[in-house]
């Protein structure tokens, strides 16, 4: 696959892959209010991935559609981040991932802004305010949990270990610059939060190249198995 | 003999105009779904409007990446354009440059707030439509729509949205 194709395409899986996990949510937030963050930040992603996915389909040349990239592709071609794809987990998890992965956006979005490709670019000038909006609302519940009850600070802080070691392929991806960047704004959320980095750096990676955690495969039968079963289905 | 004079001239000149005009016409008075009070022109989606021969082509700019109104929007553009007697309509969905708040009309804010949501303004500036108290209480940031946020008015009590500054 052309480079240029498989980075939009990689971007559009990140997106697609977690507001997958984030509708998980719908119908069990803790609370109302939550219910609709989730889905609203859900849509946005998913709007993003449906943006991208067609314009990876257009410059690839070959007549694939969002449909095509999002519904009949197997694991192995899923060129997603190993974050995104990681459970849900607890709230503490999924507001954890959520401050890893925000900031990685404001800084991936400002990025492309400034793309050549106008379409990529406009796409990503609108993504990167809703990156900040999302992050406005990931880090403050990081921050309300992490320095919360004793219960609130240890589920954050457990959160915070278990994902830790998801961070290190996007910020390798992001560039020294970008991924100091990327430290010092988690860390200083972090920091407010009383919450700590784990001391092992050991770090999982392969995401980009198709190697994925045990996760995504469940997630992609559930999303897809309706195309799968009924091939060229359409609402 | 003028030009402007001979059989046919007006016809052969103003049509396309009158066509384009028209086309816009029906075009900014469709109306966004999830807000029935505002056209998509006043809320800044409908971007141009021009015809190509027999053909429409319609531009228009969704708010949010994943404003789940923008099918509807094209299909409820296509019906109208249809229904006004021009067949071959397009609709093109363009995200740049992206679409900002300040889009919004002025007639638009007006209609807005004449509905119960507080138009597009820095948080700390917000006055609630009910009663125009200021100070009004942020409730959540994600409200009823992608677009809106909820907040609630100490003075007089009501909850209402916020449409989002963005």
């Amino acid at each position: 696959m052309d480079p240029r194709v498989a980075l939009l395409v990689g971007h559009a899986d990140d997106n697609l892959v977690l507001a997958q996990r984030l509708g998980g949510w719908i119908s069990n937030a803790p609370e109302l209010e939550e219910d609709i963050a989730l889905g609203n930040i859900a849509l946005d992603h998913l709007g993003v991935a449906r943006a991208l996915y067609t314009r990876a389909g257009e410059l690839e040349g070959l007549g694939r559609t969002e449909d095509d990239f999002a519904m009949l592709r197997s694991e192995r071609e899923f060129r997603n981040l190993l974050l995104v794809e990681q459970p849900n987990d607890d709230f503490a998890h999924t507001m954890t991932r959520g401050v890893f992965f925000d900031v990685y956006q404001t800084q991936l979005w400002a990025h492309l802004a400034e793309d050549d490709d106008p379409v990529v670019a406009g796409v990503a000038a609108r993504a990167l305010k809703e990156a900040g909006y999302h992050l406005r609302h990931s880090s403050s519940w990081v921050i309300r949990l992490g320095d919360g009850t004793d219960e609130s600070h240890r589920r954050a802080q457990a959160a915070v270990d278990s994902l830790w070691g998801y961070t290190g392929e996007m910020l390798d991806e992001l560039g020294p610059s970008m991924a100091e960047v990327w430290q010092g704004a988690v860390r200083s959320i972090l920091d407010e939060a009383g919450l700590g980095v784990p001391d092992d750096g050991y770090q999982h990676s392969g995401g980009r190249q198709g190697l994925h955690s045990e996760h995504l495969g469940p997630l992609l039968a559930e999303m897809q198995w309706m195309q799968r079963s009924y091939p060229g289905l359409r609402w | 003999m003028d030009a402007a004079q001979l059989p046919g001239f007006a016809m052969v000149t103003s049509t396309p105009m009158v066509e384009v005009d028209r086309a816009r016409a029906v075009a900014s008075a469709v109306v966004d779904p999830e807000i029935p009070v505002l056209t998509i022109a006043d809320l800044g989606i409908l971007r141009d409007v021009a015809v190509d021969g027999d053909r429409v082509l319609v531009t228009i700019t969704p708010t949010y990446s994943g404003c789940p109104a923008m099918t509807q929007i094209e299909h409820d553009l296509t019906e109208a354009l249809e229904r006004a007697g021009l067949a071959r309509v397009e609709v093109v969905v363009t995200h740049q440059p992206p679409w900002s708040s300040d889009w919004i009309t002025g007639e638009g804010r007006r209609k807005l707030a004449e509905f119960g949501i507080a138009p597009p303004v820095p948080m700390s500036q917000v006055l609630c439509p009910n009663c125009r108290a200021a100070g009004p209480r942020l409730v959540a940031r994600f409200g009823s729509t992608a677009c809106k946020a909820l907040m609630v008015c100490d003075s007089c009590g009501e909850p209402f949205d916020l449409f989002k500054e963005f």
